[in-house]
């Protein structure tokens, strides 16, 4: 299991601002490794920020994300108390699900 | 290649199972989300927005592009991306240059700002090109960034 992600969903001027950094090595399949071979590809490829039952965010990621990806967005409709639910899953089935509180 | 086509497709497969399984848990419960494989396996621009099904573009000052002129380390490219082009529902973050030119596919839904930060690898020195896709029109702005250090490991 991979290790959580870093959420920060906060309201601010009517707007719920998140920021998350999501802990994942981002292979390429493009990469060497010691022995001389190329490291497997291995990449999120979905994202998916729920709230309330309502989809916020989809995201589709191909390899050209950084090492341990960051993602902001902005988005109406929430309030401060109300839960967030952050989903990722990558080429290989991995996938980690985090909630966080809208502060 | 094969063997990562195989991965990607039982992680399509799972997802589905995932959210099938949502209706017990009912924020994952929405209609599957899809990785477009022949986009994000294409080689060149065009292909890539062959595949996303965008084949006419126009220029405009709706879309932003913020990112830096100069990246020294191509591994960890900065992006900000914006449309105010009405009733945008899908930004595309496409490099020219790299071996795989669409990096980031993002949908928004009503009431999501079509707005998004995040970090991209570059291979080398590039166009960065941001398409943003509302119900009526694409509209597509290009940005040129220098990298120092390549950043995709080929």
């Amino acid at each position: 299991m991979a290790d959580p992600m870093k959420i920060r969903a906060a309201m601010q001027a009517g707007r719920v601002e998140v920021k998350i950094l999501m802990a994942h090595q981002e292979e390429t399949g493009l990469r060497k490794g010691p022995d001389g071979e190329l490291v497997p590809p291995h990449f999120i490829s979905n994202v998916s920020v729920m709230h309330a039952g309502r989809e916020v965010l989809r995201v589709q990621w191909g390899r050209a994300i950084s090492k341990n990806p960051f993602l902001q967005f902005a988005f109406r409709g929430a309030s401060r108390g109300d839960e967030l639910t952050v989903t990722w899953i990558d080429n290989l089935g991995d996938s980690r699900t985090d909630r966080i509180t809208i502060t | 290649m094969d063997n990562s086509r195989r991965n990607l497709i039982s992680a399509g497969g799972l997802l589905a199972a995932l959210l099938a399984a949502g209706s017990k848990a009912a924020d994952l419960a929405q209609p599957p989300a899809q990785w477009n494989r022949a986009a994000f396996e294409a080689k060149t621009v065009a292909d890539a927005l062959k595949a996303l099904g965008i084949p006419v573009a126009q220029g405009g000052g709706e879309v932003n592009l913020t990112a830096p002129e100069i990246a020294e380390d191509g591994a960890v490219v900065p992006v900000i991306v914006k449309s105010r082009a009405a009733g945008t529902r899908e930004i595309h973050l496409l490099v020219d240059k790299n071996p795989f030119s669409l990096a980031a596919s993002f949908f928004f839904p009503d009431g999501t700002d079509a707005f998004v930060s995040t970090r991209i690898r570059m291979n080398e020195t590039s166009s960065v090109i941001v398409l943003a896709v509302t119900d009526r029109q694409a509209y597509l702005v290009r940005k040129q960034i220098k990298v120092t250090i390549g950043g995709c490991g080929g």
